[in-house]
C-alpha cells in the first residue's frame, strides 16, 4: 500500500497533523527543559495526565476539559518542587508520578475494568485523535512557535543562566511558568496517541539528539524540531505498515536517530 | 544619592522568612571601587549579593541603587552550575545575551558589535564560534565576563568567581579584573574564599562574621583582629 493510500484514511490524516504539531511543540519545549535539567518534569506530568484521564472517564466528563487544568496545576507544583534548593526534588517528582499512576489504575479498575482502556491510555492509540484535538494542537503549536520566535533570546538567556537573567531584570518566573503550562498542554494533547508511558520521550529525545550534533543553541533548537517531526512521520508510517503501536514505533525511531547522533559525535572526536 | 554612587546600603538587615542573616550593615559602592566580601560559610555573603542585586528586599534599612541598576544594567557573574558547563551555545550567543536588558525583540547591529568588542577586550574573540562547553573553566569565565560587560557600564558583581579554576586560570582572572577596574573604571564587588590574591588587588574589604562586620581598606583589615588571624596564616 502506498503512502498516499495510507493517508486517505481520515484517522491517519488526523494522527499525522496532530502528531506533527505536538512533536514540534514537544521538541521546542524539550530543548529548554532538558538543558535546565527538568526532564523529570515531563515524565511526572505524563503520569499525572494518565491519572487525570482515568478520573475524567470515570466521572463522564470530556477528558481534555478535566485533564488540562489538573495537569497545569501539577506543572506548577512540579516546577516549584524542582526549584526548591532545600529539598531533594527528584524523589518528590517520582512519588507524585507513581501516585498519579496508581490512582489512575485504581479508578479504571473500579469503573470500566482493566481492559483495553488501560492499554490504550498507557501506550497510546492512533485512533485517539479527533478533529477537535487536531484544532487544539494547532492552537498550542501556534502559541509555542510564537513564544519561540518572539522571545527566542530571552528563552536562551533564561535557559542558559537563570541567576544572571534575574539580576538583569528578566521575569524568569513568568517564563518558567509559561514553559510549564505549555509543556502540560503538549503532554495532555499528545498522550492519547503516544501513550502516558511514552509521551515524555517526545520531549527528551529530540533535544538529546540535537545536543550531540550541534554546538550552537540555534542549531540545537532547529535540529530538535526537524528530528522530532521527522521521527514522528517515520514512526507513524512504519506503525501503519507493520501494524505496530504508534507510540512505541515513534520512540523506536527517536532512539535510532539518537544512537546515530551519538555514534557521529563519538567518531568525530 | 550622588551620581558616582552605585549602591548605598543604610543600616540594612537581610534575611529570609523573618530570620535575619545579616544585620545593621552600612555600605556604599562607588564608581571605580574594588570591594572584596569575605566571611565564613553561611555568614550571609550570598544573601548580601542577592540584596545588592535587588533580588531580595531588606528586612529593615534601605538599599538604594543607581537608576541604571534598577533597569537591569548589572554585570553579574553568578556561580556556574554543572548544567551550564556543558551547555550547547556558541561563545558569541552567550556574550550577546548580556545585551538583553536593552530594548527590542531582536539584537541590533550595534549590540552585536558591542558583544564582539567585549569578547575582544577579554581575549576570547577568536573562539566566538566555538561551543561554550568546549572551553576550559577559565575561558568560560572570560566569556561570562564579556557577557557581564555587555550588560553593564559601571558595576561588576562576582560570586565566588574562581571556584573550579586551576591556579593559573585564577591568577589570570584576577589580572583581568584588575585591568577592568583600572582601565575601564568598572566598580567590582566580589565574594570570595580565596583571600590572598583577592586582597592584593582589592581596595576595600567587607568581612561578614557572626561576631560583627568589618568594613575598611585592605591595610586596616590586615591590622584588625579578623585580618590578623588570616595574615599569620599567610606568613
Amino acid at each position: 500500500m502506498s503512502v498516499f493510500q495510507m493517508f486517505s484514511w481520515p484517522f491517519m490524516q488526523r494522527a499525522l497533523i496532530a502528531g506533527v504539531l505536538v512533536s514540534l511543540c514537544a521538541a521546542l519545549l524539550g530543548v529548554s527543559l532538558v538543558l535546565k535539567r527538568y526532564s523529570m518534569i515531563g515524565d511526572g506530568l505524563s503520569h499525572v495526565s494518565f491519572g487525570a484521564l482515568a478520573v475524567a472517564v470515570a466521572l463522564g466528563v470530556t477528558p481534555l476539559y478535566f485533564s488540562i487544568p489538573v495537569v497545569i496545576l501539577a506543572a506548577f507544583l512540579l516546577l516549584r518542587a524542582a526549584d526548591d534548593p532545600r529539598r531533594s526534588n527528584d524523589a518528590a517528582i517520582a512519588a507524585m508520578s507513581a501516585s498519579a499512576l496508581a490512582l489512575g489504575v485504581l479508578v479504571i479498575s473500579r469503573t470500566s475494568g482493566m481492559t483495553t482502556d488501560v492499554d490504550s491510555y498507557m501506550f497510546g492509540s492512533v485512533l485517539a485523535m479527533s478533529w477537535g484535538d487536531v484544532a487544539l494542537s494547532a492552537v498550542l503549536c501556534g502559541a509555542v512557535l510564537a513564544l519561540y520566535v518572539l522571545h527566542y533570546h530571552k528563552i536562551f538567556a533564561i535557559t542558559f543562566d537563570e541567576s544572571f537573567s534575574r539580576a538583569t531584570g528578566l521575569k524568569v518566573d513568568r517564563y518558567n511558568t509559561l514553559l510549564a503550562v505549555l509543556t502540560a498542554l503538549t503532554i495532555v494533547l499528545g498522550m492519547r496517541m503516544m501513550g502516558a508511558m511514552l509521551i515524555s520521550s517526545l520531549i527528551i529525545f529530540p533535544a538529546l539528539t540535537a545536543m550531540r550534533l550541534f554546538r550552537s543553541f540555534r542549531g540545537v533548537v532547529l535540529c530538535a524540531a526537524v528530528t522530532s517531526v521527522g521521527c514522528f512521520c517515520a514512526g507513524l508510517t512504519v506503525s501503519f505498515a507493520a501494524s505496530t503501536p504508534v507510540g512505541a514505533t515513534v520512540v523506536a525511531a527517536d532512539l535510532t536517530v539518537f544512537l546515530c547522533a551519538w555514534a557521529v559525535r563519538t567518531l568525530r572526536r | 544619592m550622588e551620581p558616582h554612587e552605585l549602591i548605598v546600603c543604610g543600616d540594612v538587615s537581610l534575611g529570609y522568612e523573618g530570620q535575619t542573616v545579616l544585620s545593621h550593615l552600612d555600605l556604599t559602592v562607588r564608581e571605580g571601587d574594588y570591594l572584596c566580601v569575605v566571611g565564613d560559610n553561611g555568614s550571609g555573603k550570598s544573601t548580601l549579593l542577592r540584596g545588592l542585586l535587588g533580588l531580595l528586599a531588606p528586612l529593615s534599612g534601605t538599599i538604594r541603587r543607581a537608576p541604571e541598576l534598577e533597569r537591569g544594567a548589572v554585570g553579574y557573574l553568578p556561580q556556574q552550575t554543572q548544567a551550564q558547563r556543558d551547555f550547547p551555545a556558541t561563545v558569541f550567543e552567550v556574550a550577546l545575551s548580556g545585551c538583553l536588558n536593552q530594548k527590542g525583540f531582536f539584537y541590533s547591529g550595534a549590540q552585536k558589535a558591542q558583544a564582539l568588542m567585549n569578547l575582544g577586550k577579554l581575549g576570547v574573540l577568536e573562539w566566538k564560534d566555538k561551543s561554550y562547553r568546549e572551553l576550559s573553566g577559565g575561558q568560560q569565565q572570560r566569556v561570562l565576563l564579556a557577557r557581564a560587560l555587555c550588560a553593564a557600564r559601571r558595576l561588576l558583581i562576582l560570586d565566588e568567581p574562581i571556584t573550579g579554576l586551576d591556579p593559573a586560570a585564577a591568577q589570570d582572572l584576577y589580572k583581568t579584573l584588575h585591568y577592568l577596574n583600572k582601565t575601564e573604571g568598572m566598580a567590582i564587588v566580589m565574594v570570595t574564599h580565596d583571600l590572598a590574591p583577592a586582597l592584593r588587588s582589592a581596595r576595600t574589604v567587607l568581612h561578614i562574621g557572626r561576631q560583627g562586620n568589618f568594613l575598611g581598606t585592605v591595610p586596616d583589615y590586615l591590622a584588625s583582629p579578623l585580618g590578623r588571624r588570616f595574615r599569620e596564616a599567610e606568613e
